[in-house]
């Protein structure tokens, strides 16, 4: 994969060929909830890389002697569109996105509290819909979010991005040009809460000193990426709550900072009893 | 010393620090050296001496005692294989169905319970190494006739009842149906009217989408009684 390094893909100023610094992630957004048929699901762009994840589970595993007696097993499918690349993908699975299967389920395999649900499957289904290179570590990072969206008990998520070597010099998150004509790449799995890399592959060859650079790169885009798959995973939930309470909590805190102000203690207890028989007798009354 | 570090109804996510030092802790939540950490995305609660996260979506698991609601997909001589939407298909004896003996030679499994109906059960064992084993043979169990059936996320249940039921009472009053809910998340709805069912309908799935927020039993009466003007 590595190229000879040949081509210049970093400029004296240090900015790359899409304009990025070394050490700049490409834009990044995760959606949430995006297949409704899925008990769990997101969306990732980065950069040119649209890739889908649908997780269906915990369920019941097929064929059954498959099954683990003491923990779920989990099963990714990454696939390729055949309209992902700039040549048409063969439809049928390669060698490649079998590999990035296994590594993928694996990474998840070590953060998943899986043996709350023994003798089960859980399936993760990564679809690149647009593939500019690191579909591998975008694919893990929309993976742990869609997990965590189908409410499946894992210690903590995983970010993944890779490091790379163009021209001699680390940088991070590579795309599709710098992947193939840079002569080193690096994708890092890591979990943030854990502090643990769940996932490390090498492409190229490296210096003792440059792989240290790319882990320490990779580690900290890894974590900034982390603050955006948490924000994905609480907007739904914060967006709700913002549109249906806001309204209502100036109501709600008139009677709380009430009795707070008033100093005798006897009235405390009294104020909330002469609230609350209010909606009950209310409610009374429409019963009857 | 145990504080706790997380703020009460906080939307958290895995591997969310919650609290320190000792103090009880129940679903939801990961004890690591001391620490305790959010396993799911979910609402903290912070009861004083206890915490747990409340999980927002999630797979219905069974519990021994769990009134369930449940799809009849197999019907062998002797038992039927039940879809109660968990991970693990339940099983229900031909004795645990009715309260008279079942004979296999003379009695047809079919008779009670076909292919496709949908059954109020409870759920007799359930230990994780075993499916879970099903019981009909008590009162007010057995099959559902009529009415609508819908399905939410198993971990909104408990709202859409309410606090010793005042939100499904206010329900059923305000839309003059029936409504049996299943721990599994299914909810099976019965009125004389459609439009009764469907306004019970809209109120549950409105729970469903703000079971996070508060005052929601106030919003939920506000919405059926414009809908009533």
């Amino acid at each position: 994969m590595a190229g000879d390094g040949t081509v210049k893909l970093i400029d004296e100023k240090g900015i790359r060929l899409d304009g990025r610094k070394a050490d700049e992630l490409r834009p990044v957004s995760i959606k949430i909830g995006v297949i409704k048929n899925a008990n769990g699901s997101a969306e990732i762009r980065m950069g040119k890389n649209i890739i889908i994840a649908a997780v269906y589970g915990p369920r019941e595993l097929h064929p059954k002697h498959r099954a683990l007696a003491d923990r779920a097993l989990i099963q990714c499918f990454y696939r390729m569109s055949t309209f992902s690349v700039n040549d048409r993908k063969s439809p049928a699975p390669s060698r490649r996105e079998k590999e990035i299967s296994m590594v993928i389920s694996n990474s998840l395999s070590s953060v998943v509290l899986t043996e709350k649900y023994p003798r089960t499957t859980i399936d993760v289904y990564l679809q690149v819909l647009q593939a500019d290179g690191g579909t591998r570590t975008a694919s893990l990072t929309a993976a742990s979010v869609a997990l965590a969206d189908a409410g499946i008990p894992m210690k903590g998520l995983i970010a993944s991005v890779a490091a790379g070597l163009i021209n001699d010099q680390v940088v991070l998150d590579l795309f599709d040009i710098e992947d193939q004509k840079g002569s080193g790449d690096l994708p890092l799995g890591y979990c943030p809460v854990l502090d643990e890399i769940s996932l490390l592959q090498l492409d190229g060859v490296f210096t003792v000193k440059q792989f240290e650079d790319s882990l320490n790169i990779a580690i900290k885009g890894a974590k900034d990426l982390y603050e955006i798959q948490r924000d994905a995973l609480k907007q739904k939930y914060t967006d709700i709550r913002a549109e249906v309470e806001v309204p209502e909590k100036p109501k709600a805190e008139e009677p709380k900072v009430e009795p707070k102000v008033v100093p005798k203690p006897v009235l405390k207890v009294e104020k909330p009893k002469t609230e609350e028989p209010k909606p009950s007798e209310d409610d009374k009354r429409e019963v009857e | 010393m145990s504080k706790v570090i997380a703020k009460n109804h906080a939307i958290v996510i895995p591997g969310d620090l919650l609290a320190e030092g000792p103090i009880n802790f129940g679903e939801g939540i990961v004890k690591r050296n001391g620490e305790y950490y959010s396993s799911v995305v979910g609402l903290f609660q912070d009861k004083g001496d206890f915490i747990q996260v409340k999980a927002l979506r999630g797979k219905y698991i069974p519990r021994p005692g769990d009134l369930v609601i449940g799809k009849v997909t197999e019907v062998s001589l002797t038992s039927w294989i039940v879809d109660i939407g968990s991970p693990y298909t339940a099983i229900l004896s031909a004795n645990n169905a009715t309260e008279k003996r079942f004979d296999p030679i003379k009695d047809d499994a079919r008779k009670i319970f076909d292919l496709g109906d949908i059954i109020l059960t409870k759920i007799a064992s359930f230990d994780r190494t075993r499916d879970p084993m099903l019981i009909t043979n008590e009162r007010g169990l057995g099959k559902l006739r009529g009415g609508r059936l819908i399905e939410i996320e198993a971990s909104h249940i408990p709202r859409v009842i309410g606090k010793k039921g005042t939100m499904i009472n206010m329900i059923k009053r305000l839309t003059r149906t029936q409504i049996i809910t299943g721990q599994n998340g299914r909810i099976w709805v019965n009125g004389k009217k459609i439009e009764d069912e469907l306004k019970a309908i809209q109120a549950i799935t409105k729970i469903e989408l703000e079971a996070h927020t508060q005052g929601l039993t106030d919003r939920i009466r506000e919405m059926i009684s414009e809908d009533q003007q």
